[in-house]
């Protein structure tokens, strides 16, 4: 499976992510904000850190540019697009992805192990994992997802939220919520359910002696869903 | 402005240091010139009180590569490796604006490292405030760990550990010192000495603004009332800018186009340009019209004294221009020629076509003053005698709560959560543990390292203190299974112009010298900060010591927390009960008085070498040091953080179970022994002749011994846990 990771000016996990890809098996290429056109891929990742540095709102000015022209088309088509935390955040300032990320309802950063829980399976992403609950890790100081009551109820309708926010027994509720995310929606789908929004990393969760193990179940997922 | 002896002294020169300047010039300045030796020759860029006693320290070591002198120390760790590191303080501005003083803190040091061409890949801390009950405490706590946050979790480089404490002698100076590792292939170190006569003079990064004028020579004086004026003094950080300077700088790095390079830190383009032509004994012509200014009008002096941040000097070969401007293009940052390297040894100023300044460079350098301080030996309190009647009427298990939750012990999850500790992969041993652990990318090796002070046993004994704590250091990455290879050291004293001051520096310098050559743990960088005083209260003698070690094998690194029931505790060192200066007598009896406890370097050395020699042969399976708080404190944090209890023997031939259980005494592990290993580990104990107590067994879910204690680990770990949290949030 080809990927490419685009690398804007602030992006700070990009590598991280070139390294679990790679680990897994993708075939993966790194790609230059400026450059017009994204090598012929499967999968694109808009990785985390701070494009342009936040500036102006996050992730706003990266969906202006260069390249995000490619993406936007490559995912209208149905190319598997994700954006893992500050990706997550500029998916939304496309408007590929609905809603907002607003700042964590403490005020604060957070750096912590937390347990998602996968809300639906019929996608390229989720299909056939082996687990209901992952444990994956969070780094993010706007990360509390917020959208319109009519944005919630289509989200809900056609099964789009994809991860929330839970306990390790996989309970939802204030408690489990880090953030202030409205549902503790940790992460989203497009209708068509290609383009997948979350803030946790599951880069960082691909071996045993890092905080946890089950980015790994993630990408081999998505390498098993594609063959 | 024409300059005057007045002038002089409104820029933190003395009487006499004006009437040298004007003697070795041969004329008075003018007030750009004035400004140039008034940055030159201050405390902060000249060390000229505590440069003769840094002399002695021991810098020199199998593994040292680069001792302190250049931008940060480097250390060979095997396979063409390098690790380039340093601490530094920001102190005074981190006081007067807590959030921009800790982030250009954190964006200074880092840039430091970059500068040698090495990747950074991890960030620690330590710093300091005061009194929980100061009004100002929770206010600046809260700014610095968000400024040291903001900086750090933008670059994208992990803080890995940090150490927090709080004492009222910080409540008019709190301490903020950061510290970086990077990582760089040992052929390709880049240092700051210039050489070669006509080569381009480049300037790289943000443009120079009105920040920070006079930062340097506000950092070597003593705060008063007024210090809310000194806020424009203070540096606005922009970590999105410094990640983009560093990926440029690295892209630049990877061929040969540069022949110096130097980041502009404190006095900044004043100390940049002259450090690189000082140190390759030329001279350096510098056209300010050429500098990049974020704003109109601004004069030669302000251009010379700005601050401003993610700025560097590079002196590139002759041709290489437009190569380099490409990659700073690419990277959307200024790039400018202001200068050229020449044989004139004259720092040579234009502006406007005209000469504004012209200052021979040694007189900036080698000739700016050495201060040898008068200096007061501190004498070893006298041991205090303790009423061990009163300690009956003191329940173990209470006395046990409440040092848990004190201050300068409990969990600090507050703090580090808001730090991304994460990102880049390779964090095997996040913040909480002994020393914070990074893997060295796509290899087995990792790198250990730690940050640790103890300002109540420097105040109390700055000789004594001084070899503690680079005991603690070295202890600290021992305890992760690494061995400690050097040191870097942060020097936070109060005024160098009172002699108390000057002695616990010169003392604790000398400490720090005695200890790290007996465990040839050589110092390779550092910084010097004093002038942490104000109204004349000056702060506790704080050296910070950030120490760091190397796990050739990543799998056999060590933590604290128990892992499996019925495992066997040992207490590997020799328990005298010491109380003087400990949690214990300050929190329980309110007992300030008395020394530090011994430092035996001898069994430091050998008692380390021996839990070295236990956890290489994977006959250890967890590892803890016993410091603050004494050995109940370092066993319940072993429960709380593997989530099991012990069982503690009843011991034999014990006189006194306070002194036993909350003594501080030095040179002491705790380790846990699986029961197949047994034997193996005492026939070391023995073959290296160390003492060592049978504690307990890993049992249960509570701690207990004897009839004195019975605590679930849950109730210790609420006990810990929330302190600061609590805090902050009331």
């Amino acid at each position: 499976m080809r990927s490419s990771v685009i690398i804007f000016p602030g992006s700070n996990c990009d590598r991280d992510m070139d390294v679990a890809l790679k680990k897994f098996g993708f075939k993966n290429q790194m790609v230059w904000h400026n450059d017009k056109s994204i090598p012929k891929s499967d999968l694109i990742v808009l990785p985390g850190g701070f494009s342009y540095g936040d500036y102006l709102r996050c992730g706003s000015i990266a969906s202006k540019s260069k390249i995000i022209k490619s993406v936007i088309d490559f995912a209208n088509s149905g190319g598997l697009v994700l954006g893992i935390c500050n990706g997550f955040q500029i998916l939304t300032e496309t408007g590929l992805l609905k809603g907002i990320l607003q700042q964590n309802k403490f005020l604060n950063f957070i750096c912590s192990n937390v347990f998602v829980k996968v809300k639906d399976k019929q996608n390229k992403y989720f299909k056939d994992l082996k687990k209901d609950v992952l444990e994956l890790h969070i780094a993010h100081n706007e990360g509390n997802y917020f959208c319109s009551d009519d944005e919630l109820k289509s989200l809900e309708d056609n099964n789009q939220i994809a991860v929330t926010y839970c306990g390790e027994d996989g309970a939802e509720n204030e408690t489990t919520n880090p953030n202030g995310a409205i549902k503790n929606i940790a992460g989203i789908f497009n209708k068509n359910k290609n383009v997948l929004g979350m803030m946790p990393h599951p880069e960082r969760m691909i071996d045993k002696y890092l905080s946890g193990e089950d980015g790994s179940l993630f990408f081999k997922n998505i390498l098993d869903n594609f063959k | 402005m024409e300059v005057t002896e007045t002038v002089a002294i409104d820029h933190g020169l003395k009487k006499e240091e004006f009437s040298k300047i004007c003697e070795l010039l041969q004329r008075t300045p003018n007030l750009t010139e004035l400004a140039i030796f008034s940055a030159m020759w201050n405390e902060h860029c000249s060390y000229k009180s505590s440069r003769k006693h840094l002399k002695k320290m021991h810098t020199k070591g199998k593994q040292v590569i680069q001792g302190p002198g250049e931008n940060a120390g480097v250390i060979d760790i095997g396979d063409d490796d390098a690790i380039v590191f340093k601490i530094e303080s920001h102190n005074h501005p981190s006081f007067i604006e807590p959030y921009q003083g800790a982030a250009t803190g954190v964006g200074g040091i880092m840039r430091d490292v970059f500068t040698m061409g090495a990747r950074p890949i991890a960030n620690l801390n330590s710093i300091h405030f005061g009194s929980p009950q100061h009004k100002k405490t929770r206010n600046l706590l809260r700014g610095v760990v968000k400024g040291i946050g903001g900086y750090g979790n933008c670059i994208g480089v992990p803080t890995i550990a940090g150490q927090t404490t709080f004492d009222e002698s910080y409540n008019g100076n709190i301490l903020v010192n950061a510290m970086t590792l990077g990582l760089v292939n040992k052929n390709k170190i880049f240092y700051s000495k210039a050489a070669g006569l006509d080569k381009p003079v480049i300037y790289v990064g943000s443009k120079t603004g009105r920040d920070g004028i006079h930062g340097a020579s506000m950092a070597s004086a003593t705060f008063d009332d007024k210090i809310e004026e000194k806020k424009p003094t203070v540096q606005v950080g922009d970590p999105f800018t410094e990640k983009l300077l560093l990926e440029a700088c690295l892209e630049l790095m990877a061929d040969n186009s540069i022949i110096a390079i130097q980041d502009m830190g404190a006095a900044g383009l004043t100390s940049s340009s002259v450090e690189m032509a000082s140190k390759g004994n030329l001279g350096i012509e510098l056209n300010l019209s050429e500098v990049p200014c974020r704003e109109e009008k601004m004069t030669p002096y302000e251009i010379m004294l700005s601050e401003s941040q993610e700025r560097m000097l590079i002196v590139l070969e002759k041709g290489k221009e437009d190569h380099a401007k490409k990659i700073f293009d690419k990277w959307n940052l200024d790039f400018a020629v202001i200068g050229k390297t020449t044989n004139s040894k004259k720092i040579e100023l234009i502006f406007n076509n005209k000469i504004v300044a012209e200052i021979p460079i040694d007189l900036l350098a080698e000739n700016a003053p050495i201060y040898d301080r008068p200096w007061k030996k501190t004498k070893l309190p006298q041991k205090l005698k303790f009423d061990k009647d009163e300690f009956k009427s003191l329940k173990l298990s209470d006395c046990l709560k409440k040092i848990l939750s004190n201050s300068n012990i409990s969990d600090k999850k507050w703090i580090w959560d808001q730090y991304d500790h994460t990102v880049m992969g390779d964090t095997i041993q996040k913040p909480g543990g002994d020393a914070g652990v990074v893997r060295v990318h796509g290899t087995n090796k990792a790198v250990a390292a730690s940050v640790d002070s103890s300002a109540l046993y420097c105040f109390s004994h700055p000789l004594t203190g001084g070899k503690q704590i680079v005991c603690e250091s070295y202890r600290n990455l021992i305890s992760v299974g690494a061995k400690p290879i050097a040191i870097t050291n942060c020097l936070n004293f109060g005024n160098p112009e009172k002699e108390k001051n000057m002695g616990e520096f010169v003392e604790c310098v000398e400490g720090i010298t005695e200890a790290s050559k007996y465990l040839d743990f050589p110092v390779v960088s550092g910084n010097v900060s004093f002038y942490n005083e104000t109204k004349d209260k000056g702060i506790k003698p704080t050296p910070t010591i950030g120490g760091v070690g190397l796990i050739s094998d990543y799998q056999q690194m060590l933590t604290m927390g128990f892992k499996t029931e019925g495992n066997l505790v040992y207490v590997i060192g020799k328990t005298d009960g010491h109380l003087d200066q400990s949690i214990f007598a300050r929190e329980l009896l309110n007992e300030k008085k008395g020394p530090p406890p011994t430092v035996n370097l001898f069994n430091e050395k050998n008692i380390g070498e021996t839990v070295l020699d236990l956890s290489r042969k994977n006959l250890i399976v967890s590892c803890h040091d016993v410091s603050l708080g004494g050995i109940l404190i370092a066993v319940s944090k072993m429960c709380i953080k593997g989530k099991k209890g012990i069982k503690i023997n009843t011991l034999k031939g014990l006189t006194n179970k306070y002194e036993y259980f909350f003594g501080e005494d030095q040179a002491r592990y705790i380790v846990e022994i699986p029961k197949a290993s047994l034997k193996k580990v005492n026939d070391i104990l023995t073959k290296y002749s160390v003492h060592f107590d049978e504690l307990g067994t890993v049992n249960g879910q509570s701690i207990e011994y004897k009839d004195d204690i019975n605590l679930p680990i849950e109730e210790l770990a609420d006990a810990h846990k929330y302190w600061l949290k609590k805090y902050m949030d009331s």
